[in-house]
């Protein structure tokens, strides 16, 4: 088939993440040229600040260099600035009359500094701040001249002007308005930063309006303002803007309005031509930092590679400013307005303040100085439009005060050495992985995982290498939305599960052929989890795939480091009988188990079972009376009770009935991730229900209910749901929390970090407030129990699945 | 890299048909799964994809020695149930970034049933 020709006029990050995302869709579909004004390859631009600082080289920053597009098969001409576009012929022409045609064209032409239309705009030493070629004339300025005055204090500016400043220039910020980057700041923020530019020795003039420029032999020696007064400058920096770079497309005759109007799918009104980046107006918007713009890369490529899936929609951003030693954050509507109310903490003195504005219980908006290290955290809350009702009363100490006692250590990215370990897994020191995202390009979790292996195992980590890379690459990381299942597609879990319930899906390959997977056979990553949802969304006609399933699972033991596995019994809310500890004691006996522990849950380990034993020895126990205790699956794990008030002199329910109550109705049950839960027959509590996913405290009034609980890496201690009387309603309520979470969770997620996501009021509306609802999920709990209760060993121990448990062949004797 | 391991790996010295081996029908083996074959070598793992292909691998990841044959099979690849490092089912050698390689053995398909030889293929039977 003969390739289309693909040509992009523009060589800047949003036009050759276009093109890396479309080369990994469909590499062979289209030639592909590209014209850049500049002399350079693709670097990161985001990072000309600390390269003017000091802080990283232009080597450092180079993202794709020309053999990327060598070996890519990309034409690259350097230096060559389209100026004309055939859109008749479908060619586009250059400056030296380099001309190229196309099927499909790419303006990804980004956007122009704006330059003031005062005297003097044109002397030598007067520039922006924009490029390469901009940088080395400030590095080049800072060794030979004294006076800096910067125009602008926006983001950009202030970066430029403590560039300077660390270079030795004496530098003045000229600023019209009367706060400092009015447009991310409240004026409260924006006085105290201002503060703490001054202490790093930087002037201002607030409130000036530019009048001229005055030169002596050709080059800028003062700037004058409209009320007469005078700096001297040397060099003077203009930022006080951008301006999308529509010139070209106009004058093709694309229909341009303060940007390149496109639409969702990143087509201008010439369906042949898109439009990226900068460069471009979208619903009116025309947007100035990396993340949105990666985001429209992405839906572009999709669209480009003739998939057709995937519609960007405008985006929410935030802005980090990138000056070593401040913290700024600022996201969403800051400013607040009609039917907004602030969360403010202000400690001037100590250099703190924080301002969240919520609106309809939902973050819409915040601005951190002083201590920016929650900044992701709450625009997750926004992006993901959490109810934060619950959380109201702790949401200005940030995410650390939630409970997040362990481990997981968010937060302190920016403290660490580069010597610190930053994932206990695989051993990845915070110094492996800023030089893995500095020197490779790397801009999303996903690639540092890969790249580094941080955060690929347990993932307690992700949310320290989210902020390393968040610190790293500045202001203008976020984290994905909503990100692919795995690699095999481009859906979302919401997305895929939907497909599931709503096309009525009932088997993997269905599954796989309906959304389009790109590996035919799938992926360790998203078999298991589409195993889960056909399974649990159709209990009675999905067929569960073990091949699709974990080894675990598939075996009903859990595999140990030499390949054995330990089997546990289920001993009903960790209560056991003389005949079951018999039984367990003679299994141990009759097959020489080496070792035996008790367990965290309340029940006894066999460990070092061999494979082909697993069956006899289940038999055994099954013929004792003793099932499966699923503690190798997503599963429900264990019940755990405390002896309550059969014997406890402070117990007040009989936790521990309550406990073989709930374990009877939900043993046997799968779930997104494994699913424990405790009953303590007092608030002494001394089951520790309040760390488990589903939680009962016995209060003298009935029992007290608590959800999303965790004692694992993250220790999350438990939300209160509500308070019940009887018996009836503890089973009705869990198991309507179980069936939601089950229903809706995604694979691999457990209570604790949904309950985060999607809110406790959200819960709270599902399981407590709306009585038919979880009347309902109680029962759809208990049709698929119908299904999914009962001994998986008894039957392996009769001879199902006994292919899993034998060897297909014993070759006897010596081999040659 | 692909390209690169296919031909490394491939039997390249002819083998004897005594050598052969007959150690069950493709049916033993589920689609996408795997069995052990006992040998005097130790574990070997069987493995059959969606594609009804087969291949045999000692039954230890190069990793930490896990058991490959009780991993998840996709495609030609299998992954470690221990810590999930993925193998070419071909060859053996890990998938980059990981580094290693188990040994592989030839194996094929006379209809339904399935021969083994011992004698590891080549460029790995030093691991």
């Amino acid at each position: 088939m003969k390739r289309m020709k693909l040509v992009m006029v523009g060589n800047g990050m949003a036009g050759v993440r276009t093109l890396e995302e479309l080369l990994k869709l469909a590499p062979d579909l289209y030639d592909i040229t590209v014209f850049g004004s500049e002399p350079h390859a693709n670097y990161n631009r985001i990072l000309l600040s600390p390269v003017l600082a000091g802080e990283q080289t232009i080597k450092d920053i180079m993202l794709n260099d020309v053999d990327w597009y060598e070996k890519n098969g990309i034409t690259l001409h350097l230096n060559k600035k389209i100026t004309r576009i055939d859109r008749k012929n479908r060619s586009v022409h250059a400056d030296d009359g380099t001309s190229a045609g196309y099927d499909r064209l790419i303006l990804a032409t980004g956007s122009n500094p704006f330059i003031l239309p005062v005297p003097g705009n044109d002397l030598a030493g007067v520039i922006s701040f924009r490029d390469i070629h901009d940088v080395d004339a400030m590095i080049e300025a800072s060794g030979k001249y004294q006076h800096a005055v910067v125009i602008g204090g926006g983001l950009l500016g202030l970066e430029a002007a403590n560039g300077l400043k660390l270079r030795g220039m004496d530098v003045t910020v000229v600023h019209l308005p009367d706060a400092l980057m009015e447009r991310q700041l409240d004026p409260v923020a924006s006085k105290m930063l201002q503060k703490s530019l001054e202490d790093k020795g930087l002037n201002f003039l607030m409130g000036k309006q530019t009048e001229q420029l005055i030169g002596r032999d050709g080059r800028v020696a003062a700037v004058r303002f409209k009320d007469g007064q005078e700096v001297p400058a040397d060099l003077v920096v203009m930022a006080v803007g951008i301006r999308p770079n529509t010139q070209l497309a106009e004058s093709a005759g694309i229909h341009c309005n303060r940007g390149i109007v496109v639409n969702d799918t990143m087509q201008t009104f010439d369906p042949r031509i898109y439009a990226i980046g900068e460069c471009v107006s979208h619903r009116g918007i025309a947007y100035g930092l990396v993340a949105p713009l990666f985001e429209m890369a992405k839906v572009c490529a999709n669209h480009l590679a003739e998939f057709g899936i995937g519609r960007y929609t405008g985006s929410v951003t935030s802005t980090k400013l990138k000056v070593t030693g401040i913290e700024l954050f600022s996201a969403g509507d800051y400013l607040g307005g009609e039917g907004t109310e602030d969360l403010l903490l202000s400690d001037p003195k100590g250099g703190l303040y924080k301002k969240l504005v919520l609106k309809d219980n939902k973050l819409v908006g915040a601005v951190l100085y002083g201590e920016s290290t929650d900044g992701n955290w709450y625009f997750k809350l926004m992006r993901e439009g959490t109810d934060v009702s619950a959380l109201r009363n702790r949401l200005l100490f940030g995410e650390t005060h939630l409970g997040d006692s362990g481990h997981g250590g968010q937060n302190r990215a920016a403290a660490m050495q580069d010597a610190d370990q930053v994932c206990d897994c695989n051993g990845v020191c915070k110094g492996t992985i800023v030089k893995a995202i500095v020197t490779k390009g790397l801009f999303t979790l996903d690639d540092v995982k890969s790249h580094t292996k941080a955060a690929a195992s347990c993932g307690s980590c992700t949310g320290l290498v989210e902020q390393i890379l968040a610190h790293t690459l500045g202001g203008d990381y976020e984290a994905p939305e909503a990100k692919p299942m795995c690699k095999c597609t481009d859906y979302t879990h919401d997305q895929v599960r939907a497909a599931i319930r709503d096309q009525q899906l009932t088997s993997i390959p269905d599954v796989m052929a309906k959304l389009e997977w790109k590996r035919a056979d799938g992926c360790p990553s998203c078999r298991p989890a589409l195993n889960y949802y056909l399974i649990s969304t159709w209990p009675e006609t999905a067929k569960d795939d073990y091949q699709s399933r974990y080894i675990n699972e598939r075996a009903h033991a859990n595999i140990q480091k030499d390949g054995s596995y330990s089997v546990i019994p289920r001993l009903w809310g960790g209560s056991v009988t003389v005949d079951q500890l018999r039984a367990i004691a003679d299994v141990a006996e009759k097959f020489e188990v080496p070792t035996m522990k008790i367990t965290g849950g309340q029940r006894i380990d066999l460990l070092g079972v061999k494979k082909e034993t697993l069956p006899e020895v289940w038999g055994f126990l099954a013929d004792r009376g003793l099932v499966s205790g699923h503690a190798y699956g997503k599963a429900l794990r264990t019940v755990k009770t405390c002896v309550g008030s059969e014997w406890c002199r402070f117990g007040v329910q009989d936790s521990t009935q309550m406990g073989i109550d709930l374990e009877e109705m939900t043993w046997g049950s799968w779930t997104p991730h494994k699913f424990k839960m405790a009953v303590s027959g007092c608030p002494r509590n001394c089951a520790e229900a309040t760390i488990k996913d589903f939680g009962v405290v016995a209060i003298e009034s009935g029992w007290e209910l608590h959800v999303g609980g965790n004692g694992g890496v993250k220790v999350r201690a438990t939300d209160l749901l509500c308070r019940v009387t009887t018996r009836e309603e503890v089973l009705e309520y869990a198991a309507a929390f179980m069936q939601i979470y089950r229903e809706e969770a995604r694979y691999l997620e457990r209570t604790a970090p949904w309950v985060e996501r999607v809110g406790l009021a959200y819960i709270k509306g599902r399981v407590v407030d709306d009585a038919e609802g979880r009347a309902a999920a109680y029962k759809r709990f208990l049709e698929s129990q119908e299904i999914y209760r009962f001994d998986p060993w008894a039957e392996r121990a009769k001879g199902v699945d006994k292919h899993e448990f034998t060897p297909m062949k014993v070759i006897e004797g010596q081999t040659a | 890299m692909n390209n690169l391991a296919k031909k490394v790996a491939m039997p390249t010295k002819p083998i004897k048909f005594e050598q052969w081996i007959e150690v069950g029908a493709i049916s033993d083996i589920p689609k996408d799964g795997a069995r052990v074959v006992k040998t005097p070598l130790g574990d070997i793992a069987v493995f059959r994809n969606l594609q009804d292909e087969v291949f045999a691998l000692r039954d230890k990841c190069p990793h930490k020695g896990g058991p490959l044959s009780q991993g998840i099979i996709y495609g030609r690849t299998v992954a470690c149930p221990l810590h999930n490092w993925s193998i070419a089912l071909e060859t053996g050698i890990a998938v980059a970034p990981d580094e290693g390689c188990a040994a592989s053995f030839p194996i094929r398909l006379d209809g339904e049933k399935v021969f083994l030889s011992l004698t590891p293929s080549d460029g790995s039977a030093d691991h």
